[in-house]
């Protein structure tokens, strides 16, 4: 499957290697090409330089084609505004978002987004790992 | 009318200012407490610290009652999301957001946002406008019915020179409302009014036919 992936930061890097190993074409997008270095060297996917909240720049990294877009900027608002671009406007068949924000999430979520909280699932399990 | 603004940057303060003195409601959302004090000295308290894109803070300035949001950060994403947050969680009846990239017009009318400002046209229309030898200026864009009012300079080379509006056979979507000439007054034409070399148009079109008019009055 084709792959979109936009912020390259630790967990963007992580999923763009563990996809690329699993052998779907994966694309990652930043706007700080700094940020590639956490890429592994047997990175088979391409890193491209871009802006994800610009339609040009989501263009040239092909999200007409892509099967999947995942946004994981640290901007909870840039996630949004990218997925919902995604969705609306390039008909990608699945979109996922993340948004630290707990209530943006619900409200996002309730709009019809496929969102993840980093925030809940987190509190959630070290509640779970205490035992409480 | 309660009205919220977004963002206390040169533009939120002066449209913070321009409401209040019109005798509005009105309150400013904004994240930097340096910005927030500065202006609760200067203005009382009309000026709310937090982030406006949370729902917990439009909720706890009332954003319920509120039937206005402005959003005007310098991030298009964060007024995006201020709008939508206003009108999906809190039901305001109108969000009005301005977006510094102009291709972002379409995508947040789709999502919801009711009135774009794109303050780069607007700079770039002004700028444009002092450009002698620029052959339309939008002076007013009308969305909702898709009618721009612009402004167009008929020069001396022009072909439109010397022949009447009728002539110029335009498109009916496209009218002449007002020709004010080099010298004399401003006027109403009709159809048998003779273009003259100088004057200055001003036209109500639809976005479609104004390439059409252009062409007509340039005379291309």
């Amino acid at each position: 499957m084709k792959v979109l992936i936009m912020g390259c930061g630790r967990v963007g890097a992580r999923l763009a290697s563990l996809l690329d190993e699993d052998g779907h074409e994966v694309t990652v997008l930043d706007n700080d090409v700094y940020s590639f270095r956490r890429l592994p060297s047997t990175f088979g996917g391409s890193a491209l330089f871009g802006n994800g909240i610009d339609e040009e720049a989501l263009k040239k990294a092909g999200i007409e084609e892509v099967d999947i877009f995942v946004a994981l900027t640290q901007g909870d608002n840039r996630n949004v505004m990218s997925c919902q671009m995604a969705k609306h406007v390039f008909n990608v068949p699945r979109v996922m978002c993340r948004i630290y924000d707990p209530l943006r999430e619900e409200m996002y979520a309730a709009l019809g987004l496929e969102t993840i909280s980093p925030t809940k699932i987190f509190a959630q399990l070290l509640r779970e790992k205490l035992g409480s | 009318m309660y009205i919220i603004v977004v963002g206390g940057g040169r533009l939120g303060y002066n449209l913070l200012k321009a409401l209040l003195n019109e005798g509005h409601e009105v309150l400013l959302l904004e994240k930097d407490p340096r910005i927030c004090k500065t202006i609760t000295d200067e203005m009382g308290s009309v000026c709310y610290r937090g982030d406006g894109c949370e729902a917990a803070t439009l909720a706890e300035v009332g954003t319920g009652r509120a039937d206005m949001l402005v959003a005007v950060t310098g991030d298009d994403e964060d007024n995006l999301v201020s709008c939508q947050v206003a009108k999906h969680k809190h039901n305001v009846p109108r969000t009005i957001s301005r977006i510094r990239n102009p291709q972002n017009a379409a995508l947040f009318k789709k999502l919801g946002v009711d009135v774009t400002v794109s303050t780069t046209d607007l700079i770039l229309e002004a700028i444009e406008r002092e450009v002698p030898t620029h052959p339309l200026t939008h002076l007013l864009t009308i969305d909702e019915k898709n009618l721009a009012i612009v402004d167009v300079k008929i020069s001396p080379e022009s072909t439109s020179v010397g022949k009447t509006v009728k002539d110029l056979s335009l498109h009916k979507e496209s009218q002449l409302a007002l020709i004010i000439p080099a010298e004399g007054n401003a006027y109403v034409p009709t159809a048998s009014t003779v273009l003259k070399a100088d004057d200055q148009i001003i036209a109500v079109t639809t976005l479609e036919t104004e390439e059409a008019l252009k062409s007509a009055l340039r005379g291309m």
